[in-house]
């Protein structure tokens, strides 16, 4: 692990946990001998009953927890027997936003830094709420939901600035990251993920490792004339950064629509991951997972940064485990990619051109106007969707929660009209090869092979935690709460939560000096949408498709919305 | 004897079925437009009355409630809705219903938009239109009469189509959005 990712004062600042992204406690008092002894230190219902992906933070000995729409942040008093209320901010979004939430109504999370807690609401403002007090600092529109953009990302906080992205993809929106100053809420920086390179952020300080990337204004003259300004890359997931070389790593979504005959080229800067100065936003490097993409893999999943021996050699490098289910490991000073293998089943490529970093499209599963392409894997979520893994440098391994689905997918002609969905394909989706939807796989990144993998029923869609305990934890959709053995996968405890799990477990240290793991329930997300939203899965569309292969998960749990918290006796 | 009851059925029959196919281009939509009865509550101030339910003009037109599917689809109520199942919006097969299953509740639905997501419509179709998409949303949980509703259905979920549907008994109650209870 990098040197700036380790060391742990017990807190959990930020859903991460650190700038890495490792997720990863050096905290070793729960361990596979004592963890079956784990017992509820207490509970909070959060009174929202949609999709809870939030992950719990924690600082100054206080919990900070923001709810799906309507964004109502608690913070809990970490002090006092039970953990009551200290106080409850109400941000009152437009309700409205829930019109323009592709995949529920879901917050990933808020961030601390220097007595303030920073969030984001669904209809596109960033606010922050003094941490101690609960009062409103400043608060920011950054996006207008009359276009399609809401906000279901968790900002980061970098210096004295706050990250902060779009979602909308299914919208027709343009994606973006934008920076905020961190004491005043006042946008700095924007830079596009498409559109011509001013927008874009790129000037002379780019450059791509691959020639494919260089050119100018390639971000209008990879569409069709006009299309960029519908195109998507919207940046819904996960930031790093890497304070040595003060670069920040974002990726970009799919482009839009998915229809993918609409937008002939490469789509640029849609699917890919930028390397930006975390201080001016300018674009280093740019590499992209999929070009010109068909299957709506969005390329915004977390990214590790870490530091491993590759080709006899310590290589600053950058672990993604990509949508399109090929876990990428890139030099993170360059972009170049050093290894891309499939951690899941694949269809619709053939794998990963090592020596111009092109990935190897499959013809047969290529969607085309108006046919019906049938049994492509993986389905639109990826073989991983958000849902961050956890890194432990203990053993090495990558703990991966996943899901295991195929698609049919027929492209139809979309209409634009602002505001409503832009998606133009008819998706139906179900089990992939086996017949498990899920897994939940630890994955060996110097051996680039799987370690071992926990079969799950259901999509895995809920973060995962490594510990120095060797203990690492992660959720069901059906509402179990589990510990596995970091080096087997052996299983070491489960608890049954009210609801399902979508949420991003932590730990943190107690006021007490005990270890505690927290995690929410509240079943929904896009996996969840189902049982959130009430769906009904006679029709094998609904949720883009994801009902169909859901349809067993409401005669499983019903809805919730609970923060667990767990202690040794 | 029996020919001419024949002859007259066959007409009869025939009548009925060219009723059901009639194309309404020219209608006036101030005149064609019923004015709605909306009524969003079964309890009621003082003794019961009864309150006239505006019936929708298309219901049992099957070619209007074609035009309403193609419209449906056109307009991106299928992006929310997708074929009645829901998604972002809630499903619009089922016997639940927030806002009210009458025609007048879902035209007013479609036109003027819902709090929770729905956008207003009133500005983007004409009357005519939206009565029109009313009853094909109507023909989705099986409230239109059967031979008026679409017989086969889209491309390829494989759905069972709004024809052969058993017809939901819609709930007599409002229920608000589940999102709306913190
Ligand atoms: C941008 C997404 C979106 C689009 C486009 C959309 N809807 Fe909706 N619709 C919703 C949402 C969200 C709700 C729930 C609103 C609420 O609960 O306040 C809703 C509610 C409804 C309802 C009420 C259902 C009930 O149970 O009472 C009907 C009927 C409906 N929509 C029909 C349509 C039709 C017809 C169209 C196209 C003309 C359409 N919608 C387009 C999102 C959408």
């Amino acid at each position: 692990m990098p040197a700036f990712a380790t060391g742990d004062d017990g807190q959990w600042v930020r859903p991460a946990r650190d700038y890495a992204s490792t997720r990863y406690s050096a905290m070793a008092e729960i361990t596979p001998q004592n963890v079956s002894q784990l017992k509820v230190a207490f509970t909070f219902a959060t009174g929202v009953l949609r999709g809870h992906e939030e992950a719990p933070i924690v600082a100054n000995n206080t919990m900070y927890i923001v709810t799906p729409f309507p964004n109502i942040l608690y913070a809990l008093d970490l002090t006092q027997p039970g953990a009551p209320l200290k106080w409850t901010f109400k941000p009152q979004p437009d309700a409205a936003a829930q019109g323009v939430a592709c995949c529920d109504v879901v917050n990933r999370g808020v961030a601390y830094a220097d007595g303030r807690i920073v969030m984001n609401t669904l209809d596109a403002q960033t606010i922050a709420v003094d941490a101690t007090s609960g009062k409103q600092l400043w608060r920011t529109r950054v996006g207008d939901i009359n276009t399609g953009e809401s906000v279901t990302m968790a900002p980061l906080i970098v210096k004295d600035k706050v990250l902060v992205g779009n979602s909308g993809g299914e919208f027709g929106v343009r994606g973006w990251l934008t920076a905020l100053d961190l004491a005043t809420g006042r946008i700095v920086w924007r830079a596009y993920a498409t559109g011509p390179d001013s927008l874009v952020k790129i000037g002379p300080r780019f450059k791509p490792f691959y020639d494919v990337n260089k050119g100018k204004d390639l971000g209008v003259t990879s569409f069709p004339p006009e299309k960029w300004k519908t195109g998507g890359g919207t940046m819904w997931g996960w930031i790093s950064y890497d304070p040595d070389l003060n670069i920040v790593y974002a990726g970009t979504g799919n482009p839009g629509p998915w229809d993918p005959d609409s937008r002939p080229g490469r789509n640029l800067w849609t699917s890919g991951i930028f390397a930006r100065d975390a201080d001016s936003g300018d674009a280093l490097w740019f590499y992209q997972w999929n070009p010109h993409d068909m299957h709506d893999y969005d390329g915004i999943n977390e990214q590790l940064l870490l530091d491993l021996p590759i080709g006899g050699r310590t290589r600053k490098v950058l672990v993604r485990p990509e949508r399109n289910g090929y876990l990428y490991v890139l030099d993170r000073t360059t972009g170049e990619v050093l290894s891309a293998d499939p951690f899941g089943f694949i269809n619709s490529s053939k794998g990963v051109d090592l020596r111009t970093g092109e990935l190897i499209l499959n013809p047969d599963k290529a969607p085309v106007l108006g046919k019906v392409v049938r049994d492509i894997c993986p389905a639109a979520p990826g073989a991983k969707d958000w849902q961050p893994s956890s890194y432990s440098p203990r053993t090495g391994l990558l703990y991966l929660p996943h899901q295991n689905l195929c698609m049919d997918f027929e492209s139809v002609e979309a209409n634009y009209i602002m505001g409503t969905p832009y998606v133009g394909a008819n998706v139906k989706m179900f089990a992939g090869p086996g017949g498990n939807r899920g897994f939940f796989t630890a994955w060996d990144i110097v051996g680039r092979k799987v370690a071992w993998q926990v079969k799950e029923d259901f999509p895995v869609w809920s973060g995962a935690l490594a510990t120095a305990g060797d203990v690492v934890f992660y959720g069901t959709l059906d509402g179990w709460f589990k510990a596995v053995d970091a080096h087997t996968g052996a299983l070491l405890w489960k608890f049954r939560t009210g609801s399902g799990i979508i949420s991003q477990p932590i730990t943190y240290r107690g006021p007490d000096g005990k270890q505690y793991v927290a995690v929410v329930d509240g079943v929904g997300g896009w996996a969840g949408a189902i049982v959130a939203g009430s769906l009904d899965a006679r029709d094998s569309l609904a949720a883009l498709g994801m009902a169909n292969a859901m349809r067993d998960l409401p005669q499983k749990v019903a809805k919730g919305g609970t923060v667990y918290v767990f202690a040794l006796p | 004897m029996t020919r001419t009851v024949l002859c007259a059925s066959a007409l009869v029959l025939l009548a009925l079925a060219c009723e059901r196919e009639d194309r309404d281009f020219h209608s006036d939509p101030a005149a064609a437009t019923p004015k709605p009865n909306i009524v969003m509550s079964s309890l009621q101030p003082g003794p019961v009355a009864v309150i006239p339910k505006t019936e929708a003009p298309y219901d049992d037109n099957a070619w209007m409630t074609a035009e309403g599917m193609r419209l449906y689809h056109q307009m991106n109520c299928s992006g929310c809705h997708f074929e009645g199942g829901g998604g972002i919006g809630p499903p619009l097969m089922d016997d639940e219903w927030i806002y009210g299953s009458d025609p007048a509740n879902i035209y007013a639905t479609i036109a003027e938009g819902r709090p929770g997501g729905m956008p207003p419509w009133g500005t983007r179709m004409t009357p005519q239109q939206i009565w029109t998409v009313v009853s094909y949303v109507r023909s989705l949980s099986g409230l239109t009469p059967r031979g008026a509703r679409p017989g086969r259905s889209d491309h390829m979920s494989g759905n069972l189509a709004p024809q052969n549907r058993t017809p939901e008994k819609p709930k007599p109650t409002f229920t608000p959005p589940a999102s709306w209870r913190p």
